[in-house]
């Protein structure tokens, strides 16, 4: 399978340039046949998708300049306030609190995970005995529920829990934080399990990649007297850029929807002081639990636009790739 | 190299010898480090769910007061299996377990019929709008489901959606990703079958039944795979649509065990481990094609 880039216009412009145009005249025999066929096959996704991912997208858009709620008392309109959710969002200093977790989050989780996922590929890229029972390994994280995951941690870091015991050996005693009791270590003890939880996903990304680099390179490489540095360097590196960025640009989508265990795991959502709390949190605290669905629906556009600088970004990085090509 | 050793004159023999010993010290120091460290993270990967199974089988006040030294691994004061009876009564385990099944089972089937069908009409039947529609579904993929969340929850209310389980089957059912999935390997696969199929006078239906879907089994296990640790593990959604236990899954259902008073937290750790064995068993069995899957997911992404 060819690696395809994620992101939307690229594909969608690889993906028109490979659609077959069937000249008309050919098909006019069976073209109502055909057409009746295609719209019966996509009716279901059609209307699905129409009810549930495009009413709801522009509904968020909508609702972000209007003061709507979840459950409206009697007599109640909704008006159009134009863009003072924006506002109140812009002024409140939860939001920049949610927003600086989640960016501290990223900084820490995306370059550490990524690093250990390639790590943890290539090891079990090796040719050893018994090396696929070490992936396996590598991978159950990946089919334990994060927040069965988040219980469980819950427990490892707590105060007395073997997280500090390792460490006070490591430590000689030096170290024992109540990780999720105190703002400072909070965001540390939740990267721990983010990324026991879900590094093997990468991991298993990456290990595909690597496989697709052709050997002939490698002995291509080794014949002119490269090293296994100079190798990873010259060799892999560049075969798995375009793997690499996706992996990248996807931990950190997956670090801005940050949610089940900064919700499951401290003793209140978002907590303690407010010091896990990220824009997940806040979306669901202001649209559920306040009912304010425009503030809310505020939120989940800026939401949106994070998530699609992330995504052009990396569209960038792989387009200019293709230049240098 | 041994055939090298036993051509060699006696002269030469002892350094030859040498040299290969210490060529295989060298191997045995590189596999020594190898599997060393294979094994270490190994260790790191594997012990929270030892921790979770001997916290299971173990008195509630132990798990805690163990949980700082390697007593943590041993299943002691031994309880039998009543964490698990305690986890399966005071936890409604099995309310959200039968939730967590229906849910999942609806939208891995419902999911890949409907998300195959249209990824099968985009990719073969030339109808007029499928650009348009191809363009559509492609631009959706990067749609976080977050974005949507705040509103689909008002619509669930106008509906009168909310705590039910199809409030959290059917909005899940139609996939852009997926469709994509199915879209592109429609495209792979070569149309001769089909085209025979419908000169032997077969129906759309039929062609697509008997004769497509087949062919793409791997693709629907990639995406049924897929589909099924998403919709299993969903927690955000229950979250903002489910207000009792009886549409409650078990993500959920965890969770609220887990802040449920006492505290108990031999019976928390049983009812992780009846999450979480299942689906491990499951994926031991099957994980060639687990990782296929989600490697899959990452170069379709």
């Amino acid at each position: 399978m060819s690696a395809i880039p994620s992101g939307g216009a690229e594909v969608a412009a690889e993906v028109a340039a490979a659609t077959p145009i069937r000249p008309p005249q050919k098909q006019r025999s069976r073209f109502t046949a055909d057409t009746v066929t295609g719209w019966l096959f996509s009716a279901p996704a059609i209307i699905l998708i129409a009810c549930f991912i495009i009413l709801p997208f522009i509904l968020a858009f909508y609702f972000s300049f209007t003061n709507e709620r979840l459950l409206s008392p009697p007599g109640r309109e909704t008006q159009w306030i134009g863009f003072d959710n924006y506002a109140r969002v812009f002024n409140n200093p939860r939001f920049w609190t949610a927003l600086t977790n989640n960016i501290t989050f990223s900084i820490v989780v995306v370059p550490l995970q990524t690093f250990f996922a390639l790590f943890l590929a290539i090891l079990v890229n090796q040719k050893l005995r018994g090396v696929v029972v070490f992936r396996t390994i590598f991978f159950i994280p990946i089919t334990v529920v994060m927040a069965a995951s988040a219980v469980i941690w819950v427990v490892l870091l707590n105060p007395q829990g073997l997280i500090n015991a390792f460490f006070e050996i490591i430590t000689f005693g030096n170290f024992s934080p109540d990780w999720l009791g105190d703002p400072a270590y909070a965001m540390a003890g939740i990267i721990m399990v983010s990324i026991w939880a879900s590094v093997g996903f990468q991991m298993v990304i990456l290990l595909a990649a690597l496989q697709d680099v052709p050997e002939s390179l490698y002995e291509a490489a080794r014949l002119d007297g490269a090293n296994n540095w100079q190798q990873f360097r010259n060799v892999t590196l560049p075969g798995i850029r375009n793997p690499l960025l996706f992996v990248l640009t996807i931990t950190t989508i997956l670090a801005f929807r940050l949610f089940d265990q900064v919700w499951i795991m401290p003793d209140r959502p978002g907590g303690p002081l407010d010091a896990t709390r990220t824009l997940m949190v806040d979306i669901v605290d202001t649209g559920l639990n306040q009912q304010a669905v425009g503030r809310g629906s505020a939120l989940s556009v800026i939401f949106l636009f994070i998530v699609l600088a992330v995504t052009i970004v990396q569209r960038r990085l792989v387009k200019q790739e293709g230049e240098i090509k | 190299m041994s055939a090298a050793t036993k051509g060699a004159p006696a002269g030469q023999g002892a350094t030859l010898q040498e040299a290969n010993a210490s060529i295989r010290r060298q191997h045995i120091r590189h596999y020594a480090v190898a599997y060393g460290v294979l094994i270490l993270l190994a260790l790191f990967f594997i012990f929270p769910i030892a921790f979770m199974i001997a916290g299971s089988f173990k008195a509630d006040t132990s798990v805690i007061a163990d949980s700082g030294s390697l007593k943590a691994f041993i299943p002691e004061p031994f309880v039998g299996l009543e964490n698990y009876q305690q986890a399966a009564e005071r936890g409604n385990f099995w309310t959200s377990f039968r939730n967590s099944a229906i849910i999942s089972a609806g939208i891995v089937f419902g999911g890949l019929l409907i998300n195959s069908l249209f990824g099968y009409a985009l990719a073969r039947v030339p109808f007029r709008g499928k650009g348009l529609l191809l363009l559509i579904v492609v631009a959706l993929i990067i749609v976080p489901f977050e974005t949507l969340a705040v509103p689909l929850l008002l619509i669930m209310a106008e509906l009168g959606w909310t705590d039910t389980l199809h409030a959290q089957i059917i909005p899940f059912l139609a996939q852009p990703l997926y469709i994509f999935l199915f879209y592109s390997f429609f495209l792979g696969i070569p149309r001769e079958l089909e085209e025979a199929a419908k000169i032997d006078g077969a129906g759309a239906a039929t062609t697509f039944f008997r004769i497509a879907a087949p062919l793409a089994k791997p693709a629907y296990a990639a995406a049924g795979i897929l589909m099924f640790l998403a919709s299993w593990g969903q927690y955000l959604w229950p979250v903002m649509v489910t207000r009792s236990v009886d549409a409650r899954p078990l993500p959920m259902g965890i969770a609220e065990f887990q802040g449920l008073p006492p505290r108990d937290w031999g019976d928390i750790m049983a009812y992780a481990a009846m999450m979480v064995i299942p689906l491990l068993i499951v994926f031991i069995i099957f994980q060639r094609q687990f990782v296929r899957g989600v490697a899959t997911s990452g170069l379709k992404g």
